[in-house]
């Protein structure tokens, strides 16, 4: 790795439980459609709340509800979060997520509405977001490592110029990010196949290899109990309009963004990543908002988003660095793309000049720099269903 | 000079056009890992970030890219034609098998 590489400055903000995030979010989450309107009515009164509305959290049951728990906590327990506010509509469900929460040490409370109403609810929890953003205003950022992280990698509205410049040239990054001791989660399941041989030979033990082929195939099967395939949405049409033909073309372009090291953890949805674990695959969906959502909820603090036509997807909590190597993503949707690479594309300039460039932007992303999507406000927070409700 | 088109192998079947390109135009074609370089005349427009055959591939052709294999070719394309859903399909979900373990013909838009 090239010495330019390791000299980036960072800073960051610590955690009580020692984990380091780089936005000082205060979050008003609710546990349930029914307290979107309470937790709105929150984050409309108190400046610098960020309230995360969903339409889940009812009649779940099973793997599923636990996977929403897990999403839900894993969002309050994210480092890029100070403090939260917890919001249910009855006290069991929203204490198990506050109290998941409140391991991580950082300041948690939570109301529920039965017996209380929206109103006298917004009144309490505002109150207690007051006194968070507050506190939280007065945190100062302090000098952190890359080795401190865990970060997050996916690519969407994908198109061949990913995998020839955009993809490779974010491959390096990653390398460069794991040799630094950083943790690097990606994910898209279903947008392996094809390239499925090639990840499962990077994993570092046979059992890791095992469990990814495991996870691979029951997806696959997944797909394949609806009595239907992938054609049609793998590639999706605008992938086709770029130039993808088939979802092993599209597959092989996509791996090119996880660098070359080993795989060193196969997690399963939102399963929660630590720094210093490399490169990680974790299972998803390939569709942007649900992958990236899932990414936070596991403790990704940044996510770097290669797109080729021009995927426009943000987070509420954590930055997304989207990187094009399209002329005319770049040319005609430019205020979406932080980092634009078609010179890449066309030979001008080097991979490495490419990777120092993408770095440079997460440099300055990280130290408090606003990306495109947190300026066009790109909220998108979108929980994955395994199955109906009850 | 900027490239006008980029192979990922120079053993591969198929390059990626970095331009909008015409019909009738010479254009040398680099491999990112290196290895020979293939001028091919292309017999149709083929716009940026689609697929230009480097060779004959007769119907039934397993095409290679990235060095690997990513589809079938359903119809023939001679050197220079244009490579894209109209002639190369999947090989996970080929149709002839795909129906015959039952599955529908489902194509569902985005």
């Amino acid at each position: 790795m090239p010495e330019a590489a390791r000299s980036v400055r960072l800073t960051g903000y610590r955690r009580p439980n020692g984990a380091v995030g780089v936005r000082n979010h205060v979050l008003i989450l609710p546990v349930d459609d029914l307290s979107n309107a309470a937790a709105e009515g929150v984050a409309r009164l108190i400046n610098g709340t960020t309230a995360l509305p969903h339409p889940y959290g009812r009649l779940q049951f099973g793997e599923d509800l636990e996977l929403t728990f897990r999403t839900l906590s894993g969002h309050g327990a994210n480092p890029n979060v100070y403090g939260v506010v917890v919001i249910g509509i009855e006290p069991k469900w929203t204490d198990r997520v506050a109290s998941a929460i409140a391991k991580t040490g950082k300041p948690v409370e939570a109301f529920s509405i039965e017996r209380h109403g929206d109103l006298n609810v917004i009144n309490a929890a505002s109150r207690a977001a007051y006194r968070l953003v507050q506190d939280a205003s007065e945190l100062e950022r302090e000098p952190i490592q890359v080795s401190e992280l865990v970060l997050s990698i996916k690519c969407g509205e994908s198109d061949p110029t990913l995998g020839l410049a955009g993809n490779k040239a974010q491959g390096r990054v990653v390398d460069w990010l794991v040799d630094m001791g950083a943790s690097v989660i990606f994910g898209e399941t279903s947008e392996l196949t094809g390239g499925e041989h090639l990840i499962a030979n990077r994993c570092a033990t046979p059992a890791l290899k095992r469990r990814f082929m495991r996870i691979y195939n029951n997806y696959i099967r997944m797909i394949e109990a609806q009595g239907v395939d992938l054609l049609g949405s793998q590639p999706t049409e605008g992938n086709i309009r770029g130039g993808l033909s088939t979802i092993e073309e599209k597959a092989l372009g996509n791996i090119q963004k996880t660098g070359s090291r080993p795989i060193n953890a196969v997690l399963d949805y939102a399963e929660p990543v630590k720094p210093g674990q490399g490169l990680v695959f974790m299972n998803s969906s390939s569709a942007g908002a649900e992958q990236v959502t899932l990414c936070a909820a596991a403790g990704s603090v940044l996510h770097f988003f290669t797109t080729g036509q021009g995927n426009v997807v943000g987070h509420p909590l954590i930055p997304v660095i989207k990187v094009s190597p399209n002329p005319i993503t770049c040319a005609t949707m430019g205020e979406h793309i932080d980092v634009q690479l078609p010179d890449l594309l066309l030979g001008e300039i080097s991979l490495d000049q490419a990777a120092h460039r993408i770095l440079e932007v997460f440099e300055r992303t990280v130290n408090g720099r606003l990306t495109a999507a947190e300026l066009l406000r790109h909220n998108e927070f979108v929980i994955t269903r395994l199955y109906p409700s009850a | 000079m900027a490239y006008r088109a980029l192979a990922h192998k120079s053993t591969d079947d198929v390059a990626i056009a970095v331009a909008d390109l015409k019909a009738g135009e010479e254009v040398t074609v680099h491999s990112l890992e290196g290895g020979r370089t293939h001028k091919v005349r292309l017999l149709e427009d083929i716009p940026l970030g689609h697929k230009i055959a480097l060779r004959d591939l007769p119907e039934g052709h397993v095409v290679i890219e990235y060095g690997e294999k990513v589809g079938r070719m359903i119809k023939a394309v001679r050197k220079g034609g244009y490579v894209h859903v109209h002639n190369i399909r999947t090989l996970r979900w080929d149709y002839g098998k795909a129906e015959a373990r039952g599955y529908k013909k489902v194509r569902r838009g985005h």
